[in-house]
């Protein structure tokens, strides 16, 4: 990168208002609408500005109605609008699932494909800031459970501009998942927003000993975790998953095919989660490349408790992910 | 429809127009009871006989370019709103020539080019799409609105009132229509609801809204048209609460075991093609031999939807994960 192309520092807060200021300008039909994106600026401040740019139109600010305003957003869709509706966080869409699951998810289908949802939703996820059980959740892998939806998760300043930009040029509902624990992340991001597809993870680190697979919130713990095992002479492959579903599992297998050693890092619970449909995959996929069982760190399977030391104990750490790296390579292949 | 013809006199030909419209449902939906008993039909097969008028009356009110969506007893909205009935049958039969090429079967009805987007089977599920169609209505600064059909069990929904309130306070062009037929599948409006006017509860949110005899389909157009003018014009969502009953169960395995048989035969007197074809008679509009050949007349396009239907072909397996995502940019 030369320093011509460079930016100042931004933030992936930042990045996300680029994208969403780059997806406005491109296309008369994209609007926003939810809770406290316009007047407010967004309770994470990521649509700050947007009002006055764009006006009451195409910034709507909604009711604390999940189920409506979602509705409306895959009506609007149906209607030949670009809808990108803002929930809160992840947390307050379970209010709006009826329709995520029940409309959005299914409409394509039931009409024999006359009803595509061309709807963008994005929300925060995630925990790690002391907001306890109500506020802290990570549903994105119980969403990926969902034929019809595509979910994403942009862990980069890179894929926090350009995947929203992405999702709309999707004809299908896509469900953008926004860790609330990197929105202050610092770094350089190329002036000119180059696009990104949402349709294939990233190895963010090369390694040959273990696949770590993660994505969101998780990839920076990962990568300190590689760093620190790196000094003992243990190569860890980080992947970022990027999307959600569907699963890139041609990259996944060609990882695992290399280092024959797989750990998962999600930040949501290990029962019946995300985790355990990537390692099923493994099994079922590259079963005799392994030379150790599939590890996985997960969060404790516990409501998300308030005490900070709690709390960091119920989820990924950097730790956690080093002590469950040394495990799979202390095993004899 | 031109709205001039529905204030005018009823005259013959438009007695005649509104007898054959009721009785299209009336003897699809017969036909759908018996292919059910006959295994044709399966799933929850959910029949509108009783509630005619309003369909009619609504549908003849609205213009190509509106957007509708009913619920999942919505066979009579979509024919009104012009879906080919070779086409409604396959869907009932699940066959890839069904108006949804099979995948919904009797109560997800769509046809797109038509604006009607569905047969929705939540209740209460299809009032927040009504109020995003109605949104790309105003935002794209086209002329039409959103009508969206619902039972008035959907008004103890919490989307009920999300609806009308978003509806109201961006005052879009939706049209609510609230079919009251006074159970919500078993549950008496009185027994669910505190509040049993809905006019009331839609007028908490600002929202015009009227009350019509639903079994009166004169009635029911006269206020639709008055409704639908009022909503075009920019004035905001308007609430028609049409006052109905259903005749038959709430489905084909409904042993009906919350309502007397006498209350029942009470309002099939009140039936609405029974009650407008001896009103037209009495007006020397139309005779029984119209009446009869009016029957026929549906009669023969339902033999003809049902040998379509039956000799239509099922979808292969191999398509069976078609349809999940779009195969084209919409």
């Amino acid at each position: 990168m030369t320093p011509a192309d460079a930016t100042p520092l931004v933030t992936y807060r930042e990045a996300l208002r680029e994208g969403l200021r780059d997806a406005l300008r491109a296309d008369p039909r994209v609007f926003l609408m939810g809770e406290d994106v316009g007047r407010y600026g967004g309770c994470y401040a990521v649509t700050k500005s947007l009002l006055g740019e764009f006006g009451e139109e195409r910034i709507r600010d909604t009711p604390l109605s999940e189920s409506a305003f979602v509705g409306a957003g895959i009506g609007a869709a149906l209607g030949g609008l670009r809808p990108i509706v803002e929930i809160m966080t992840v947390n307050f869409s379970l209010l709006a699932l009826d329709q995520i699951v029940n409309n959005a998810a299914t409409l394509c289908h039931m009409s024999g494909g006359q009803c595509p949802v061309p709807l963008v939703i994005r929300m925060a996820t995630g925990a790690g800031r002391q907001l306890a059980a109500q506020h802290s959740h990570s549903f994105e892998g119980w969403y990926a459970h969902i034929p019809g939806l595509r979910i994403v998760a942009p862990a980069t300043l890179e894929d926090a501009r350009g995947m929203l930009g992405a999702a709309l040029r999707c004809p299908d509902p896509v469900l953008i998942f926004e860790h609330i624990g990197l929105l202050n992340m610092q770094g350089e991001l190329t002036a000119a927003n180059t696009p990104v597809d949402m349709d294939h993870a990233a190895v963010r680190r090369p390694g040959r000993d273990i696949t770590l697979l993660t994505y969101g919130g998780s990839l920076y713990k990962s990568l300190e975790a590689a760093t620190q095992l790196a000094a003992d002479g243990v190569e860890v492959e980080v992947v970022d998953l990027r999307t959600l579903r569907p699963l890139d599992d041609a990259l996944i297998m060609d990882s695992v095919r290399r280092t024959h050693r797989a750990l998962i890092v999600d930040e949501g619970w290990r029962s019946g989660g995300l985790s355990a449909e990537l390692g099923t995959r493994i099994v079922e996929q590259a079963f005799y490349e392994l030379d150790a069982p599939i590890a996985r760190v997960c969060t404790a399977e516990v409501p998300i408790p308030y005490p900070k030391h709690l709390e960091d104990a119920a989820l990924p750490s950097v730790e956690r992910i080093v002590a469950a790296a040394r495990t799979l390579v202390s095993r004899e292949s | 429809m031109s709205g001039a013809s529905a204030n005018a006199p009823l005259g013959r030909e438009r007695a005649l127009d509104l007898l054959r419209q009721m009785l299209r449902i009336r003897q699809f939906e017969e036909r759908c009871a018996k292919l059910y008993t006959e295994l044709k039909i399966r799933g929850f097969l959910h029949l509108y006989n009783g509630q005619e008028a309003v369909a009619v009356g609504v549908m003849r009110a609205l213009e190509a370019g509106d957007a509708v969506i009913a619920t999942y007893r919505e066979h009579g909205h979509a024919l009104m709103r012009g879906v080919p009935m070779n086409a409604l049958m396959a869907e009932m039969f699940g066959k890839r020539t069904g108006s949804s090429g099979g995948r919904g079967g009797s109560m997800h009805v769509f046809d797109v080019k038509r604006r009607f987007y569905g047969g929705n089977a939540i209740v209460g599920g299809g009032l927040p799409v009504a109020v995003g169609l109605a949104l790309a209505e105003k935002l794209a600064k086209r002329a039409g609105l959103a009508a969206c059909f619902f039972g008035e069990g959907a008004v103890a929904e919490g989307e009920f009132h999300e609806s009308l309130n978003l509806a109201t306070l961006w005052r879009l062009p939706v049209l609510f229509v609230c079919e009251n037929n006074l159970y919500a599948m078993g549950t008496a409006l009185a027994r669910s609801e505190a509040v049993t006017d809905i006019r009331a509860r839609a007028a908490t949110y600002g929202a015009q809204a009227v009350q019509v005899d639903g079994m009166d389909v004169i009635a029911v157009e006269a206020a639709a048209r008055a409704a639908v003018a009022a909503v075009r014009s920019g004035g905001g969502p308007w609430l028609l609460e049409c006052r109905t009953y259903r005749l038959r169960a709430h489905s084909m395995f409904d042993a009906q075991l919350y309502r007397d048989k006498a209350e029942v035969e009470q309002w099939r007197e009140r039936g609405p093609l029974i009650t407008f074809t001896t009103r037209c008679k009495a007006a020397g509009l139309i005779t029984e031999d119209d009446f009869q050949r009016l029957q026929k007349e549906a009669d023969a396009e339902v033999d003809a939807a049902v040998a379509f239907a039956g000799s239509s072909d099922w979808e292969p397996v191999d398509e069976l994960e078609r349809s999940v995502y779009a195969e084209v940019q919409p």
